[in-house]
């Protein structure tokens, strides 16, 4: 065993950390959450020159990474810095999509990703699938030549930025069945196709999708008909290691902000970091926070092995649970400062508890795990 | 024991029930049950009609127009309007500082001040805590010179609820710098249009302007503005804080908002069945309503001690953490039980009437998840009160 980071990694970690210590500041991020588009071009031109997004990706498919270990780095750092670009979308479920399953021509568009120029974003979830990958009501149907789309998809993260929608539509079956949902490469302003945008709570812009009617040639399709579920697995299941990592790298600034505010914050003549009501709590959120950077290890070390699931509901169960405390004890802690829109930590906080709510919250993750441990 | 209300009791919770059936307007409770901001108008136009009635002042004592109400029948009045989505009263006029002047202010001020509160002439906020006193009040620094027939104020005051709306403010300063913390402040009443003042906004984590900064820059307030004796205004505060802890276990919000989790619970579906059945999610309920019933319970022993005559001590602190603990928690599972739909925010779901993004109650849930993080902060922190309850229990 050996729990080093390689040398790439680190070096990874250490550029990113430094180019989002002095370019990605409180202030610039509160203008970020408070701009038209929810991100900026210019960080996320800058990250693509570090070549952070090509870390998200195989020597093959044009990058130089792509492992759990290489998306854990990446996101670590990313929520430690509490950037709310869409690199979950446009790399992680956008991108790795197109690497799995594009032909030539659709896999044109990795470089462009990979570089910085092409937004993605996936449309899978709908208004009553809540969680539940396999609940597609969408429909996809061939007439002639084409293929007609129709359905709505629910808070697509990046829609609006996106060049193309990754959408997912039944081609056959109940809407419960594992086989019959396709993927389609959609086209941003294809017609038929309607956003309805807003911002989110934790940053960044999602929108409803509403298909109607869109007609796509066969050249649209993504992947094999009707084959859909196993590949959007493979790519839910990176998105959710870089969650994990996310929010790890989040936990890590959170707990870092309550250790310096209880070192310098004075009630009663004194640190309240004196009071040990207050210690205690501290150290729990310490021991809790390496129990959440183990389950990141086990689940980035799994990305690719066959107990991938279960480890991976286990992390996002135990870090939704560590996560909620973090968020919670920190702003506890820091008394009324914390609840400010302005604050670091407010920011940080939010991030942490609302990435409950992408692919699962503990709930989910444990009835999962539960089920796989069985099986 | 006897764990059923009296024949008096339930015709009063009848009267209550059948009034606001009558007067609540349905627009008004369901942005109520949404969490979407009333405004200052509609909070104006709630407290009308309860004043029309005469329950806006229903902790007032009859002498000064109040309804006079037993903790019991409070109790029922709180749960029922919660229950129906009423509006909250705002308490910074009614249940602050109204019992502090009618225990320590002048009969001039009692004449002036609360008729106005009560016709809704004067909108009061509490201008309490200062960036460097939170916790610790008792070291505020705002001071207060005098300086003939006026007090002349300099400090800043900060997270004054509200304070955007109030056309007053009433507030501790020092008049006394060289004596012990507790015993140089006093206690202010001030115009909030005198020359001098400043009022900038805090934005809140989930948005929301509630909360503000009021500096004071050479700010001059006549005397008679003073509330008791220069230097005791510490007692008169301690006093305010006792009335801010009452209704402080907030059993009526947590049980109207356990049953709206429930409701978003059957509506819902995980798996093809409706969240409600979910085991998981079933327990993490039963659980919150389990400890809801034993606090209820807690709360009426409280009331009912408080009613017979005995004051209540460690207890409104038992009832604050334990309050605040179950709001918190049900505030957490409404926000998991909305799903993905958690994630929009359209301030616009908080603060007006746009067409919501998912269902119409999943807009506000997170952003109250996080907005109600101050419950376990203010009136008194959550630790500060467990270091009361211990200090008083131990003899300390
Ligand atoms: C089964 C068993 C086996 C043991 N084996 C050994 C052994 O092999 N060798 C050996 O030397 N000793 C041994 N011990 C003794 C053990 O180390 C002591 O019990 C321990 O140090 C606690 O001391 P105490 O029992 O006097 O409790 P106290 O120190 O009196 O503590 C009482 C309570 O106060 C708390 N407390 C104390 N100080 C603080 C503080 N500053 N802040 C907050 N809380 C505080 C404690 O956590 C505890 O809850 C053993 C004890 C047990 C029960
Ligand atoms: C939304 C909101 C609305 C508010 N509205 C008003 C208002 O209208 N008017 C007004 O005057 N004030 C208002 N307040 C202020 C509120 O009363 C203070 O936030 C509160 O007193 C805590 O003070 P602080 O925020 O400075 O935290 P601090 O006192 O700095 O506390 C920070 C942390 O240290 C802990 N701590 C402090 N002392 C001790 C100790 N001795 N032992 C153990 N732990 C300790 C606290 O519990 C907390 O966890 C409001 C606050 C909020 C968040």
């Amino acid at each position: 065993m050996d729990f080093n980071l390689t040398e790439e990694r680190q070096m990874l970690q250490d550029t990113l950390r430094r180019y989002l210590a002095d370019r990605y500041t409180t202030s610039v991020r509160n203008t970020i959450l408070d701009s038209d588009s929810g991100m900026s071009a210019e960080i996320w031109a800058g990250l693509a020159e570090l070549g952070v997004i090509g870390a998200l990706f195989s020597e093959e498919d044009g990058g130089f990474g792509g492992a759990g270990f290489d998306i854990a780095t990446v996101f670590e750092e990313l929520g430690r810095a509490g950037v709310v670009e869409p690199m979950l979308d446009s790399a992680i479920l956008g991108g790795r999509l197109i690497a799995a399953l594009g032909d030539d021509t659709q896999r044109g568009l990795l470089e462009e990703i990979i570089g910085g120029a092409a937004h993605l974003a996936l449309a899978h979830g709908e208004p009553a699938s809540r969680y539940d990958l396999t609940r597609v009501e969408t429909t996809a149907r061939v007439d002639g030549d084409e293929i007609v789309l129709n359905g709505r998809k629910a808070v697509v993260v990046n829609a609006e930025t996106a060049g193309h929608l990754i959408v997912s539509a039944r081609e056959s079956g109940g809407i419960f069945d594992l086989d019959g949902i396709s993927l389609f490469l959609v086209p941003a302003g294809t017609p038929g196709l309607a956003l309805h945008g807003y911002p989110m709570l934790a940053g960044g812009r999602a929108a409803e999708v509403m298909l109607d009617n869109v007609r796509l040639p066969q050249s649209a399709r993504l992947g094999a008909a009707g084959a859909g579920l196993a590949p959007l697995m493979d790519v839910i299941a990176a998105a959710n290691v870089a969650l994990c990592a996310e929010c790890v790298g989040a936990m890590q600034s959170a707990v870092e902000l309550t250790r310096s505010y209880l070192m310098t914050r004075k009630q009663f003549g004194r640190p309240i970091g004196t009071f040990q009501a207050l210690q205690h709590r501290f150290a729990d959120m310490l021991i809790e926070l390496e129990q959440a950077r183990s389950a990141l290890i086990n689940a980035s070390g799994h990305l690719d092995s066959a107990d991938r699931d279960r480890q991976i509901a286990a992390a996002r169960n135990l870090i939704a649970r560590v996560g909620r405390l973090v968020a919670e004890e920190a702003i506890q802690m820091h008394g009324g400062i914390a609840m400010t829109q302005e604050y670091e930590l407010a920011h940080i906080a939010k991030r942490i508890v609302m990435a409950d709510h992408r692919f699962g919250d503990a709930d989910y993750h444990l009835e999962r795990f539960i089920v796989l441990s069985a099986a | 024991m006897d764990l059923n209300y009296s024949d008096e009791e339930k015709a009063f919770r009848a009267e209550v029930r059948a009034f606001l059936a009558e007067n609540l307007p349905a627009e008004v409770s369901d942005k109520v049950r949404r969490g979407i901001s009333l405004g200052k108008e509609g909070h104006e136009k709630w407290h009308a009609t309860l004043n029309a009635r005469g329950w806006l002042a229903y902790n007032w004592p009859r002498e000064f127009g109040g309804a006079e109400w037993n903790a019991v029948q409070r109790h029922i009045f709180e749960e029922e309007c919660a229950a129906a989505y009423a509006p909250r009263i705002v308490p910074f006029g009614l249940s602050m500082l109204a019992p502090v002047l009618q225990k320590f202010g002048t009969k001039e001020q009692q004449d002036h001040y609360l008729p106005r509160i009560l016709s809704g002439d004067d909108w009061w906020c509490q201008g309490y805590s200062e960036p460097g006193a939170g916790s610790d009040l008792a070291s505020l620094k705002t001071r207060a010179v005098r300086d003939g027939d006026h007090y002349v104020v300099n400090g800043q005051k900060t997270w004054t609820t509200l304070g955007q709306y109030a056309n007053w403010i009433f507030c501790l300063v020092r008049t006394d710098p060289e004596a012990k913390q507790q015993e140089g402040i006093s206690f202010l009443l001030i115009d909030m249009s005198t020359p001098g003042i400043t009022v900038r906004p805090i934005a809140l984590l989930d948005g929301t302007p509630e909360v503000n900064e009021v500096f004071f820059d050479d700010v001059r307030v006549p005397v008679e503005n003073l509330v008791g004796e220069e230097n005791k205004g510490w007692t008169y505060a301690k006093y305010l804080l006792t009335h801010e802890r009452t209704n402080i276990a907030g059993v009526g919000f947590s049980q109207a908002g356990l049953d709206a989790v429930k409701r978003i619970a059957r509506i819902e579906t995980a798996n093809g069945r409706p969240l409600i059945e979910n085991p998981h999610f079933a327990a993490r309920l039963a659980q919150v309503e389990i400890d809801l019933m034993a606090m209820a319970t807690t709360n009426m022993r409280i009331i009912s001690q408080a009613a017979s005559g005995q004051a209540p001590g460690v207890e409104s602190s038992m009832l604050k953490v334990k309050g605040t603990i179950i709001r918190q928690e049900i505030n957490d599972l409404t926000r998991r039980a909305v799903g993905p739909y958690a994630m929009p925010f359209a301030s616009e779901a908080v603060e007006g009437d746009n067409a919501p993004i998912g269902p119409d109650y999943a807009g506000p849930v997170a952003a109250h998840y996080f907005n109600n993080r101050k419950l376990s902060i203010f009136g008194g922190s959550n630790e500060i009160q467990r270091g009361i309850i211990a200090k008083v229990k131990m003899g300390g």
